[in-house]
């Protein structure tokens, strides 16, 4: 791989929600949506994380920007200055700098806009709630930013519901960049577009990309959409990393069979290709009381006696690709070109 | 009976919405057939008038939303006395009144439909179970002990597990793959000739998704119905489609096979959104090619040909002066587009 200077580091990060029940509301077990998770994220870089709904990957993106508390684990950032801060430690005060430098873009265009503010209230008011703007200046760095994501300036003072769904993702980016972030978590952010205004946004993200040198953790469960963008994949299953990877070896070469199951199951749009498709049975393991050994076992294809008893830990098969598999070596799985 | 039996035809139909702003014309010219057991995809972007097509279909559209124009041919089995062949009556449904009986005798027994968010399509306050066998007790003649068991036995069937206890849950109990389960087994219950169902998977991610389009596909060869699949998921379409139609702005642009659609799409706006989608294994790194603008609002829909301005295409003086006309193409295939006006 290129030389890459880490920008951020997560090590065996935890997040478990309490379960209360009862009148004296008494906790009784614990959530464990995020269980354990190291990843670490380079300059410039877009990671995609995948995984099937309900696996953890939001609160991942949540617990990187202090919206939970994490239960343990580390977060270590490096900042503009190149010291390295541990965001996971950070008491509330010594925060607000790093709430500019990380910023966060919602899966749905709809309900993550207040209706009743203009697209210039929506769009300033993190450049006001930091006071870095007021006046003119301020309404002329809106401008700019609606520019910049292909969206016409004079319409500033409209309402969010004077646009389409493409536009309000749009408006949605532009909040994001107006604090000129250095990463962005895109969470599901062009899930609920069409296809063609999907490729605008896409196309957007790439190009903001090159232009701002940001980096994006870009969570996600359409993998076509994550093949495109993202440069190494996090797979991850009821809270954990079951595979890490460069894209291209990801999905040609996918060494963890929960990869390449939600691989197979991406409908291809090309009627030659109808596939023969592993379909996983059943639901995510509930995060609460996930099964023994792997947590995958249950729905994996290749389980083995092993596999209900002892957990697979996440190790290095070379090039730059982990897996979490006890199989992992021997295993030979199709990626998606082997049809 | 000779080749495949026609199921449903859809001759330019027409349903518009008269609104103070304006009139929203959201069906504006769609052609389409089904063949009995065939399985027919709609796409187009958001907006353009896919579930309007589908609610007309069903008699669903409500004031201030008409149809105004055009024939929907329904080719009805009647089951005959025993031992005699089953004949067919066709029904046009545009021509039946919303509310009436005899649309109603149709919808939920004959035609079903599954929404895209069951949580809007399923009551909150009653159980799963006592939603689906209100259908079967209004269209059937059965006792409330035969439509439990019938009930159980359909939850079964589509996969829902310890259905003798899931039929007692609300639906806010359920996950989304359950709840849209629970749905297909409501449609199904009355074992329907076609099944209409809008986008029944864009909610879901990409595991329940191949889960519910496996289900469909194997409930569609076990009863022998047709199914109507709404996406804008082109992936969606390939996998599960027979024949496609493309809608833009309130018109089936372009109805082909499958394989023909994608082999060799014909339409300038079909061509555009299968090169503006992202292809799994086949990514170069390069940017998409996303169809410029968007799709216009209701109210300004474009003279001529309603995808001009969009229309890489496009020939001047022609395309926004004149609508094009509905090309019949010797293999069958239809489009509306001046570039096939000669052929
Ligand atoms: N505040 C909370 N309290 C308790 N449980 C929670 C909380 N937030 C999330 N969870 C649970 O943690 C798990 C992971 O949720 P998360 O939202 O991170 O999933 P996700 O991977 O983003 O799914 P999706 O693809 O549906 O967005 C789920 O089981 C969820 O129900
Ligand atoms: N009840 C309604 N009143 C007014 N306009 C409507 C109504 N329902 C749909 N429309 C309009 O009809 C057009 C087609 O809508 P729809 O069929 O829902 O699109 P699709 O399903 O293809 O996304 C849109 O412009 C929409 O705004
Ligand atoms: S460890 Fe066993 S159960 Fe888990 S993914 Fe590997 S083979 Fe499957
Ligand atoms: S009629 Fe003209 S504008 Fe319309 S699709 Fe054909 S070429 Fe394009
Ligand atoms: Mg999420
Ligand atoms: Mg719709």
């Amino acid at each position: 791989m290129e030389k890459c200077s880490v920008l951020l580091t997560v090590n065996d990060l935890k997040m478990h929600f309490p379960i209360r029940h009862g009148f004296l509301q008494r906790v009784t077990g614990y959530v464990k949506a995020v269980d354990g998770v190291s990843f670490s994220v380079c300059c410039g870089e877009t990671l995609g994380l995948v995984g099937e709904s309900g696996c953890g990957k939001t609160t991942i993106g949540r617990c990187l920007m202090r919206a939970y508390e994490p239960t343990c684990g580390t977060m270590i950032y490096q900042n503009e200055r190149g010291e390295t801060v541990d965001l996971a430690r950070l008491p509330g005060r010594q925060l607000k700098p790093y709430r500019r430098e990380l910023r966060m873009i919602f899966q749905d265009p709809y309900s993550s806009l207040n209706p009743r503010m203009t697209v210039l209230d929506i769009v300033a008011e993190p450049l006001r709630v930091h006071h870095l703007a007021k006046g003119k200046d301020l309404e002329d760095r809106v401008a700019a930013l609606l520019k910049r994501v292909g969206l016409r300036p004079e319409y500033m003072r409209r309402y969010p519901h004077a646009f389409s769904g493409g536009q309000r993702q749009r408006i949605g980016i532009a909040r994001a960049l107006a604090l000129s972030p250095r990463i962005v978590i895109c969470d599901e952010a062009v899930s609920a577009l069409d296809v063609s205004v999907q490729a605008q946004i896409l196309n957007i993200l790439q190009d903001l990309q090159l232009e701002l040198n940001l980096t994006y953790l870009f969570i996600s469960h359409d993998l076509s959409v994550v093949e495109y963008i993202a440069d190494r994949v996090a797979v991850m299953y009821v809270g954990k990393l079951v595979e890490v990877a460069p894209t291209e070896r990801l999905f040609n070469a996918p060494r963890h069979p929960y990869t390449e199951a939600l691989l197979s199951a991406v409908p291809k749009p090309d009627p030659r290709m109808r596939s023969r498709r592993i379909v996983l049975e059943g639901e995510v393991a509930d995060p609460a009381n996930p099964p023994s050994g792997c947590y995958f076992h249950p729905r994996c294809r290749y389980a083995q006696a092993r596999c209900a008893t002892e957990r697979p830990e996440l190790h290095d098969v070379g090039q730059g690709q982990q897996v979490a598999c006890h199989f992992a070596e021997e295993l030979s799985l199709s990626g998606v070109r082997a049809n | 009976m000779e080749g495949p039996e026609l199921l449903l035809e859809v001759k330019g139909l027409k349903t518009y919405f008269f609104l103070d702003e304006g009139t929203v014309k959201a069906v504006e010219g769609a052609d389409f057939s089904l063949l009995r057991g065939g399985t027919l995809g709609i796409v187009g972007e958001s907006g353009c008038g896919k579930t309007v097509t589908a609610y007309s279909i069903t008699q669903l559209i409500e004031s201030p939303g008409r149809i105004v124009e055009g024939q929907i041919l329904f080719h009805r089995r009647l089951n005959g006395v025993e031992g005699s062949p089953a004949t067919t009556e066709v029904v046009d449904l545009a021509k039946l009144r919303p509310g009436s009986r005899s649309i109603c005798e149709i919808r939920g027994s004959e035609i079903a439909m599954v929404f895209q968010e069951p949580m809007t399509a399923l009551s909150p306050v009653h159980t799963i179970g006592d939603q689906i066998m209100e259908v079967i007790l209004l269209h059937r003649k059965v006792s409330k002990k035969e439509a439990r068991e019938q009930t159980v036995e359909m939850l079964r069937h589509v996969g829902i597990p310890k259905s003798e206890t899931r039929l007692d849950t609300y639906p806010f109990q359920l996950s989304g793959g359950m709840r849209q389960r629970a749905m297909i087994a409501m449609a199904l219950m009355c074992r329907p000739s076609l099944l209409i169902a809008d986008e029944p998977t864009t909610a879901l991610d990409v595991t329940m998704q191949a889960q519910i389009l496996e289900l469909m596909k194997q409930l569609q060869r076990e009863m022998g119905m047709a199914v109507i699949l709404i996406t804008h998921n082109l992936g969606v379409v390939a996998e599960v489609c027979e024949q496609v139609a493309v809608m833009y702005l309130g018109e089936v642009v372009e109805w082909a096979d499958v394989e023909a659609l994608f082999a060799d799409p014909l339409h300038p706006y079909t061509q555009a959104l299968l090169r503006s989608i992202p292809k799994l294994g086949q990514s170069k790194k390069g940017r998409l090619d996303p169809i410029k603008g968007m799709v216009p609002d209701p109210y300004n829909r474009p003279g001529g040909c309603p995808f001009h301005p969009r229309c890489a295409q496009m020939i001047a003086g022609r395309c926004d002066q004149e609508r094009p006309p509905l090309v019949r193409r010797p293999d069958g295939r239809t489009v509306r587009c001046v570039l096939y006006a000669d052929s």
